[in-house]
């Protein structure tokens, strides 16, 4: 038979209507359907019995309530407790990604020790052991001093226990990473003569004047100043935001001031001014609960005129005029600073200032203002009998200078440790544990941190995760995630009354790992003497148990004892007033605006970073929820996006989405352009919380790190970290 | 005629733009809730599976006029004419429904055979396509929630207004000898976990709940609300959606519907 085109085409044309008419095609994609949907890799998460744990969230310290739900012996999400003090069922995006956390890739499984530069498997018997032989070295050697703890927190039990096994040994190198809290702990106790943390009582203030403070961006307790943000609102109450940038606060803001970045003291000192000069202050909490007021009027006098005010920050002179009447006018106005969340503690006298203009309203433990929480004191363990090697090391002059000679008022200064390990010839620190911490990643200038970290001989993280730290150590001595352990939560920051949370095991620890309050304790007994001596405990759970005594029980049950009727203390001054002056005060150097570091001429730009719910910017890394939730304009694929001001993107040749070259003195990175009408001219912002180098391929390598292009400034005054931007430079790449 | 009969919910939802500070804690309670999966990288949002995602809008203007306002987007829940929704009326496999006992409409993944009409029909973007297998790093498949199942490559997932939730306290409530669920009972994910309380959640069609007293839907026009600050998105194409969002701000509301912005902008074109 011959074939023919009429023939193939018939062929062709038949053939396929007759597939079509019969019921193969439907047939076969139904098979497809039903084929590819029981593919065995997607996985069919097992039915069980739901449960919920009433807990603590610890991921911040901000001490939210949260409720575990569980399937069978699975922790499958994390919410927000209903009717809890701090966050009443509300809670914030790291918090509800926590199972995340639990089950990351990047979880460290066991003891971990680096030999030749990799990673071996040890027991936990070995472990301890060889460290406490180490560290009996260091104290036959009479150099108890040369160990070091850095700390995310130094309250609570398991700050204690670190704490007391330092002292116990011999070292007063004890660090606590920084914050807005040292700044606020020192104006406090300058001012007020309280040893005390700081409060806000956002909810029922009904102005609040907010130097770059991200109020919605994580400052103190994130979701409780969402709660409290939003109550102070729906009551009538306005938010006045001054930031050089439209932050989401300065955009949910009543009105947003731009200001140029690091002049904000500058600001509070000029709206101190003219609430003095207009005689706008509490007449009755100046003359009868304050002294010094005098000494203020100088301090504020000419050179804070509107004017002058307005040439340093940028701001029009009528603006603060009128800012300064609104918030003199209001009846019960807050003003706070630190800037974004927080995470840097900034300049002593910009805190001072801004905490001066809550007092020149009376806003200082009164409903709306500013309140005094005091430092929890329910851990009341016997003093630990000391030897003569920890006796005379505890007398030692601590490493970062803090509590003598030029900082006499601070108590930690971790930004000045990293140049006191490399400035002299030996090391001072031998040894260093890190617990809940991230200083390679979060200190400004990583590059020289790691540099410092690479001469201490052994380094111990105590870390859950595979962080950038942890990856520098010599041994990880993993603690049990976040929701497997028992831990009290001994404040929430910020929150304006105290209250003490209980976090709950929600899981069994999956792997072999150890709550660092129960690895201190096991260290301390190998140690042998009166280090083992002054810890008594069998484990940390015996010791929480006993150290909570009555409150035991309440706080299993309900997850939290708040002090639902707690009245601020008295002012502790010599004069039981609120001093503007005496002479701790008067020793300060007066205020100075903080200038970013490098030349002007190379960098034209001022690179300023900022934080974003959406990202972790402290020891905990963003889980891949988080880093999803990204919006388009912050990243695109690995590249970091930098907000620039339409007018000075053009100036530098540089439109929406251009590839772009970020350097500052300190590095270089490449980043993308995104074009943002919310930032002053001449500003370069970049997100915290991007750029990790470890864990896991959903938050490694993506964006850049802050810290990487910063270099830290050291506030003359307190020797806290003041560094809020660099200059810097974008090119097109 | 389910519709007529009193006993009709008409589950929705009212975001209060003024109150939600566009921090995402809707987006990953409802990842977390609902199983959504993730990747390596999920920059590109075209192709990234979130049934909550937060818009940033900006009114446009110059340094320092310049506002911001966040708005958070889940299924829209169009009930358009007696059960008419864009995304339901052009299914091909019934794997999307609108339940008249409810107003919820569902989606059916097994029954998805990933046509896509859906995604082309729905003007608001609630519906996204699973172009890779889900896949969770080793261990992390023990945060699943066996309450909704995980979907699988090559189906259209979406928002279904948490119904589980919904079946649970259902469920819960027939057990206490109970006909009818109490407000609150039944909340969303989003609804439960965002911080600043900006997402209420409740029946439309009951005078007592907070949706139905905010929103004053006006069921002789098509739901369209009552309350002057309150407004629906993309209002004039009659989807007569059931999330209602308040704003005090006028350009946040015109916003709401493109539409009038493309009127303006086709001249200069």
């Amino acid at each position: 038979m011959k074939i023919d085109r009429r023939c193939f085409l018939s062929f062709i044309v038949g053939g396929a209507a007759g597939t079509a008419l019969s019921p193969l095609p439907w047939k076969i994609t139904d098979d497809l359907s039903i084929w590819s949907q029981n593919w065995p890799w997607t996985p069919v998460p097992p039915a069980g019995e739901t449960s919920f744990v009433t807990s603590t969230c610890t991921l911040c310290p901000g001490g939210c309530g949260i409720s575990v739900r569980k399937v069978d012996e699975r922790a499958v999400k994390v919410e927000g407790l209903k009717g809890h003090p701090v966050n009443d069922g509300g809670l914030c995006i790291l918090g509800l990604a926590a199972a995340q956390l639990l089950y990351a890739p990047t979880r460290v499984r066991g003891p971990l020790k680096k030999v030749d530069g990799a990673w071996r498997e040890i027991s936990w018997a070995d472990a301890i052991k060889e460290i406490a032989a180490k560290l009996a070295d260091l104290r036959a050697k009479g150099q108890p001093q040369s160990v070091a703890w850095i700390s995310e927190s130094d309250r609570g039990t398991t700050a204690e226990l670190c704490k007391r096994f330092l002292t116990v040994y011999g070292s007063p190198n004890y660090f606590r990473t920084p914050s807005i809290q040292d700044a606020y702990e020192t104006a406090l106790y300058l001012t007020q003569g309280q040893r005390a943390m700081a409060g806000f009582d956002v909810a029922q203030a009904d102005f609040v004047l907010s130097f770059s403070s991200g109020l919605i961006e994580g400052w103190g307790s994130p979701a409780y100043m969402f709660r409290a943000r939003n109550a102070m609102r729906q009551n009538g109450g306005r938010i006045s935001q001054v930031e050089p940038r439209l932050s989401k606060t300065a955009a949910k803001a009543d009105q947003w001031v731009p200001i140029k970045p690091g002049t904000e003291g500058a600001l509070a000192l000029g709206l101190v001014h003219v609430i003095i000069a207009e005689g706008l202050y509490r007449k009755n909490f100046i003359d009868s609960r304050s002294t010094g007021f005098d000494a203020l009027k100088q301090i504020a006098g000419a050179s804070y005129a509107p004017e002058a005010v307005s040439r340093l920050t940028g701001i029009e002179a009528k603006t603060i005029v009128d800012l300064a009447k609104a918030f003199a006018g209001a009846k019960k106005p807050l003003a706070v600073c630190g800037r974004g969340s927080g995470r840097i503690p900034g300049g002593l006298q910009e805190v001072l200032a801004v905490h001066c203009l809550n007092a020149l309203t009376g806003s200082i433990n009164q409903p709306g203002g500013v309140i005094a929480v005091p430092e929890p004191e329910y851990i009341d363990w016997p003093e630990p009998e000391m030897d003569a090697v920890a006796s005379r090391g505890v007398q030692q002059p601590r490493l970062d200078g803090a509590g003598r000679d030029g900082f006499p008022l601070a108590r930690y200064l971790l930004n000045r440790l990293p140049e006191a390990q490399t400035a002299g010839a030996s090391a001072p620190v031998q040894a260093l544990f890190v617990s809940g911490a991230n200083p390679v990643y979060s200190l400004a200038d990583t590059q020289a941190v790691a540099k410092a970290f690479s001469k201490v001989p052994l380094i111990v993280s105590l870390s859950s995760y595979m962080d950038e730290t942890a990856a520098m150590a010599h041994y990880i001595l993993p603690s049990h995630a976040h929701l497997e352990r028992y831990e009290d939560v001994p404040a929430a920051l910020g929150f304006p009354k105290p209250i003490l949370g209980l976090s709950k095991p929600a899981v069994k620890p999956a792997f072999k790992t150890k709550y660092v309050g129960d690895m201190v304790i096991a260290l301390a007994k190998a140690m042998g003497g009166p280090v083992a001596e002054a810890f008594g405990w069998e484990s940390y759970e015996a010791c929480l148990k006993q150290t909570l005594g009555n409150a035991w029980d309440t706080l299993v049950k309900n997850g939290y004892v708040v002090d639902a009727k707690f009245k601020p203390g008295e002012f502790e001054t010599p004069s039981q007033k609120f001093e503007f002056n005496n002479p701790a005060l008067a020793k300060l150097p007066a205020y100075a605006a903080q200038r970013a570091p490098g030349d002007e001429k190379s960098f034209p730009l001022t690179l300023i970073p900022y934080d974003t719910m959406r990202l972790a910017s402290g020891p905990i890394g963003s889980p891949p929820f988080l880093v999803k939730a990204l919006e388009e304009t912050v990243l695109q694929q690995n590249t970091a996006l930098v907000d620039v001001n339409p007018a000075t993107a053009k100036d530098l040749g540089l439109s929406e989405g251009s590839a772009a070259v970020l350097s500052t003195p300190k590095g270089s990175a490449r980043v993308k352009v995104h074009l943002f009408d919310g930032i002053m001219p001449g500003l370069v912002a970049l997100p915290r919380g991007l750029g990790h180098t470890a864990y896991d391929k959903y938050l490694a390598g993506k964006g850049v790190n802050t810290n990487a292009l910063i270099s830290p400034v050291e506030d003359p005054g307190s020797g806290f970290e003041a560094g809020w931007g660099i200059r810097a430079n974008l090119t097109r790449a | 005629m389910d519709q007529q009969n009193g006993n009709t919910k008409k589950y929705g939802m009212v975001i209060d733009l003024d109150k939600c500070t566009g921090c995402g804690a809707c987006m990953v309670a409802c990842m977390a809730e609902n199983n959504v999966p993730f990747r390596e990288d999920d920059t590109d949002k075209l192709l990234s599976v979130s049934w909550m995602r937060v818009y940033r809008l900006g009114n446009g203007k110059p340094f320092p006029q310049v506002e911001e306002c966040y708005l958070p987007r889940p299924c829209q829940q169009c009930e358009g004419h007696a059960g008419h929704s864009p995304c339901v009326s052009v299914c091909p496999a019934t794997a999307t429904d609108y339940d008249m006992r409810t107003g919820i409409v569902s989606q059916i993944p097994t029954r998805c055979f990933g046509c896509r009409y859906c995604m082309a029909a729905c003007p608001y973007h609630v519906r996204q396509f699973n172009w890779w297998d889900p896949i969770w790093p080793d261990g992390m498949e023990r945060m699943l929630n066996p309450n909704v199942s995980v979907r699988m490559r090559g189906v259209v997932e979406k928002c279904g207004f948490c119904f589980h939730r919904y079946q649970l306290a259902t469920d819960k409530a027939y057990l206490d000898g109970r006909r009818e669920l109490e407000e609150g009972e039944y909340q969303t994910a989003c609804a439960q976990a965002c911080p600043a309380g900006a997402i209420l959640f409740g029946d439309l069609n009951n005078p007592t709940h907070a949706v139905h007293k905010i929103a004053q839907p006006d069921s002789t026009h098509g739901g369209r609300p009552r309350n002057p600050k309150a407004f629906r998105l993309l209002e004039r194409l009659g989807t007569n959606p059931k999330v209602y969002y308040l704003s005090s701000k006028e350009w946040v509301r015109k916003a709401g519907d493109n539409q009038v912005q493309r009127t303006e902008q086709t001249p200069k074109a």
